[in-house]
């Protein structure tokens, strides 16, 4: 077999006829587990048997080539020996990647190109290892939110979720560890349950074209990956610990991995997080403090023609909701409006008290994939996941110590994905994949289920084509077919169903009648396409034009449909509607980049249109004996998302480099013609970061980042009657927060410890000069103030 | 062959997570009755010769319908009413007397009664809780001349207490907040 692939590289080379020949071939020879690059490693164009040896940084050039498909054979001491098709039609820059060297395969595999994007023609963005690892001790969504086009929903400083070109919760689909999370995603205050130590570099895709994860993206994907095991005999591991000011508490992840050369492995991963209430720059806020445990192990036989896999990930937090944010009625609401500080503001404390979440989420996953000769790939896995979530809110008597939510999700999913790329320009990656999933709400609560008990069944087919047509064109087409069945059982007031008229509409849902609720059984079934369309054309001179399209639809979650009555850690009634249809949105996203000598930059606008967009809004107040509550409605309207996210670096000199990020969206609800509630307002940020020292051991960075006020917001205020003042007050619950303006600054020192062991400390401290600050985004901005400043310390060991 | 043995088992591990699930798909939820629900307040106004009852009744709680406020008539004016306070919540049978369980924790609650909007009276408290501060399960209503406006009964649980008797000072969470249209003749 060896010896056939051989000769078909010889021959392929002599197609090269004389034509145009001075075209370069620039190439870059990097390790396909960890993209370091390989030095030292033996290309050679067939056919005319020129060889090169790749540099220090893996690179290598071939000259006066001509247009026609040249096949090269790359050779590594430490890697199999592997051939590569290029086509030729200018001057060309490729990247190479190569396997570490398996002694008992005895094929080598020739493919034409190995899939690294997930799609080819929508900009991705990546976190890298280094940043991760700097942001050891935050959230995910604070992580995702040092991108372009990425900021933050949050309930405070512990609760926070990605907020993807406008777009948050069931719009934005989560993948960590190729495992799609299912973690009640829905609620604006349900963080995504993932320690970000767990991975190796975190992606977003700003659109739903990735289709083999899902169809229903409308705001993006994030995509959380470990670290590839190398094939070869190593034990190596990690620990970072970090102390923060604020909070007066750290974080402690460490993990160990060993592989060996014959393909097994095995990794262990923990993080700790313990803090007290974080504190304002001028008050504690009361009750703010968090904890978090994590463990993960993933295990398994990584052949390059076949793997398997195991995984098992545990992860529990324990979240403090600002006290000074619970409140009665609307009253309360006007009261805590107006008063410039919380509330309730107690001494510093490390406990957690009520309101507070505790949330507990399980995944396991099998997964294995076999090479096929001649055709491709094809994977397949199961995965498990139950989240169980707790809400504990302020209550009386002997219910003190009683959750108020008690909710149960249990999920299991299998997904069979094959590729095909056997030609060398083209590619097809299809795939089924089918879910059921139970939501089970325990009645001791004493509280009427936000959610539903109900039954979900999936099923889901994707196709997406590629197409190299040319070494500056690529095209790419996708479909996607999800079927979804919800079983739901659900109590409703009995004069909620009538004031809604369901009980004209749906009389044959009733199953049952108890005192002044009703049970009802509604079965819906939703169908959603959804299809992606793209191009990228490699202008040369290091520019790069893409174009993408998506369609998706979304079929509505169980919160938008079913929520009805007092969402007590809200203060408000929120009320959903059973008649919803599916989200259908079409973006249109174009990205221009372009490397120019010390300059890199990247354009991105997009547009995005929404038909029934789901959206919740307050809509007046109800009365009740416990005095009036803020009522906030879901609705469908449509929706025009329109935006700018532009990224550029500069190195100003060969120790210093300038980072700029832009980010700006616009949402209009077109129906009523007037803005969508919560838009992120836009963002500047500007850095500076040198290095210094031999070989740059001392990094200093400081970034500014500027948030400008959002203008463009629905007036949703509504007047309330306060019969002490024996007047209606106006209750301003839309006007956005000032702008505001954070500086911060980050520091850190790399040193060895000899025998393999690296060692690096970090200095970093957040809002620097302690300014005061609301964020449009943060639910709880109407009670106080954002975090003030924090000093990091870090020590991160590598051995 | 060796993959054909990982793929069985990979399998055999499906159909045991799969099998080992507990569905209760048959088994019909249980309704939540909420416990802590207050449905009606009762205030009865009692003087010689006169007596007054305030209704403010909420059956569906945080539904749609707003509580229905009744006032069985007007007040004498230049009167002392004896105010008693009733606390139920009435989706349960027999009704739950919620006023016990406020006398119980009566450090943890306070009542206030309210005057607004032209109403020419004063009230005081009757009763006070295990540390000498207001509760006002039991007040006094001092009618002045003929005129009308609003009486509020706020029932706050965890209050500041003592506090000078608005409810700002006293801050805590509402339980109960309901206004009455008062004629004094």
């Amino acid at each position: 077999m060896r010896f056939i692939c051989m000769l078909s590289l010889m021959l392929s080379g002599y197609w090269a006829m004389a034509q145009t020949c001075d075209y370069t071939l620039n190439g870059t020879v990097i390790d396909l587990h960890d993209g370091s690059p390989l030095s030292g490693a033996t290309v050679i164009v067939a056919g005319t048997e020129e060889a090169v040896l790749t540099d220090l940084d893996g690179t290598f050039s071939f000259e006066t080539l001509c247009e026609e498909t040249y096949s090269l054979q790359i050779s590594h001491p430490e890697c199999a020996t592997r051939g590569f098709s290029v086509r030729m039609t200018g001057n060309t820059e490729r990247t190479f990647r190569l396997e570490h060297h398996l002694e008992s395969l005895d094929e080598v595999m020739v493919t034409a190109r190995v899939y690294r994007t997930k799609v080819e023609t929508l900009a991705e963005n990546t976190i890298e290892l280094e940043t991760i690892e700097g942001q050891s001790n935050a959230s995910l969504g604070d992580v995702l939110n040092t991108l372009s086009g990425v900021s933050t929903l949050t309930t405070g400083n512990a609760v926070v979720k990605p907020v993807i070109n406008g777009l948050h919760s069931s719009r934005v689909t989560i993948i960590n560890n190729g495992v799609r999370m299912e973690d009640q995603e829905w609620g604006a205050e349900h963080a995504p349950n993932i320690d970000v130590n767990t991975a190796n570099s975190i992606s977003v895709l700003k659109g739903a074209s990735a289709l083999q994860y899902s169809g229903d993206a409308i705001g993006g994907i994030v995509i959380s990956e470990p670290k590839a095991m190398p094939i070869k005999d190593s034990l190596f591991g990690k620990t970072i610990a970090s102390f923060s000011s604020n909070g007066r508490g750290g974080s402690l992840t460490s993990q160990l991995t060993k592989s060996s050369g014959d393909g097994w492995f095995a990794s262990l991963q923990g993080s700790l997080k313990r803090y007290g209430d974080f504190e304002a720059p001028d008050y504690v806020l009361s009750n703010t403090g968090l904890s978090e445990q994590a463990v993960s192990f993933r295990g398994g036989l990584n052949k390059i023609s076949y793997g398997l896999e195991g995984y098992y990930s545990f992860f529990a937090s324990k979240l403090g909701i600002l006290r000074a944010s619970h409140l009665g009625g609307a009253s309360d609401q006007v009261t805590a409006i107006e008063s410039d500080v919380p509330q309730i503001i107690e001494p510093f404390t490390y406990e957690i008290d009520r309101p507070r979440q505790e949330v507990t989420h399980h995944t396991a996953r099998l997964s294995g994939f076999k090479q096929l000769e001649g055709f491709g790939k094809i994977d397949a896995q199961y995965n498990f996941q139950y989240n169980q979530r707790f809400e504990f809110d302020i209550r009386r008597g002997d219910d003190a110590n009683k959750p108020s939510v008690d909710l149960q999700l249990t999920t299991h999913r299998a997904d069979v994905n094959m590729l095909w790329n056997e030609p060398q320009d083209m590619s097809v990656k299809a795939g089924i994949t089918g879910m059921w999933q139970n939501n089970f709400a325990d009645p001791n609560t004493g509280v009427r289920r936000l959610i539903p008990d109900y039954d979900e069944y999936n099923l889901g087919v994707y196709a997406i084509g590629e197409y190299e047509a040319s070494t500056q064109w690529t095209f790419e087409l996708g479909g996607r077919f999800d079927y979804t069945f919800m079983d739901v059982d659900k109590f409703y007031r009995t004069s909620f169903w009538e004031a809604r008229g369901y009980d004209e509409e749906f009389p044959d849902l009733v199953v049952g009648e108890f005192g002044n609720q009703i049970l009802t059984n509604p079965q819906l079934t939703f169908n959603n396409v959804s299809a992606t369309a793209g191009a990228a054309y490699r202008i040369g001179n290091g520019m790069s034009l893409l174009a993408n399209y998506a369609f998706a639809s979304r079929a509505p979650n169980p919160s938008e449909l079913f929520s009805e009555g007092l969402h007590h850690s809200a203060s408000r009634i929120e009320l959903g509607d059973l008649r919803f249809n599916s989200e259908q949105a079409q973006k249109i996203t174009l990205t221009f980049q372009r490397t120019a000598g010390r300059l890199t930059f990247s354009v991105n606008p997009y547009a995005n249109f929404i038909e029934d967009f789901i959206l919740i809004e307050p809509t007046g107040i109800q009365q009740t004996l416990r005095g009036n509550f803020q009522v906030w409605e879901y609705r469908q309207t449509a929706a025009r998302l329109l935006g700018l996210d532009l990224d550029a670096q500069v190195a100003v000199s060969n120790w210093l480099d300038y980072q700029f990020q832009f980010s700006l969206v616009k949402g209009t609800d077109t129906d009523l013609d007037r803005p969508l509630i919560n838009m992120p307002p836009a963002r500047l940020r500007n850095g500076l970061s040198g290095s210094f020292l031999k070989n740059n051991k001392l990094r200093l960075g400081l970034q500014s980042e500027y948030v400008f006020r959002q203008n463009e917001f629905p007036n949703n205020n509504f007047e309330v009657f306060l019969p002490e003042q024996e007047s209606n007050v106006l209750v301003d619950i839309s006007t956005p927060p000032d702008a505001y303006h954070l500086i911060h600054f980050n520091g850190s020192y790399a040193f060895s410890m000899g025998a393999g062991t690296t060692g690096e400390v970090g200095l970093d401290v957040t809002n620097l000069f302690n300014t005061e600050y609301r964020d449009y985004l943060n639910r709880l901005r109407y009670y106080a103030d954002d975090q003030g400043r924090n000093v990091l310390l870090s020590l991160k060991i590598n051995y | 062959m060796k993959l054909f043995k990982y793929a069985c088992i990979f399998s055999i591990v499906i159909l045991g997570f799969t099998s080992c699930s507990n569905n209760d798909d048959d088994a019909t939820p249980q309704v939540v009755n909420e416990e802590e629900i207050i449905t009606t307040l009762n205030v009865s106004l009692t003087a010689e010769g006169s007596f007054v009852m305030l209704t403010s009744r909420d059956l569906d709680g945080d539904g749609p319908n707003p509580p229905e406020v009744t006032v069985s008539g007007n007040l004498l004016a230049n009167t002392t009413y004896v105010g008693i306070l009733e606390v139920l919540n009435e989706t349960e049978d027999p009704a739950e007397d919620i006023t016990l369980e406020v006398l119980e924790e009566d450090e943890e609650h306070q009542f206030f009664h309210l005057v607004g909007g032209g109403l020419n009276a004063t009230t005081s408290y009757g009763d006070f809780d295990d540390n000498g501060n207001p509760l006002g399960v039991n007040f006094a209503l001092d009618t002045g001349d003929a005129s009308s406006g609003t009486l509020t009964i706020v029932l706050r649980h965890e209050p500041n207490k003592p506090n000078d008797g608005t409810l700002e000072d006293a801050g805590g969470e509402t339980d109960i907040r309901a206004d009455f249209n008062i004629t004094i003749e």
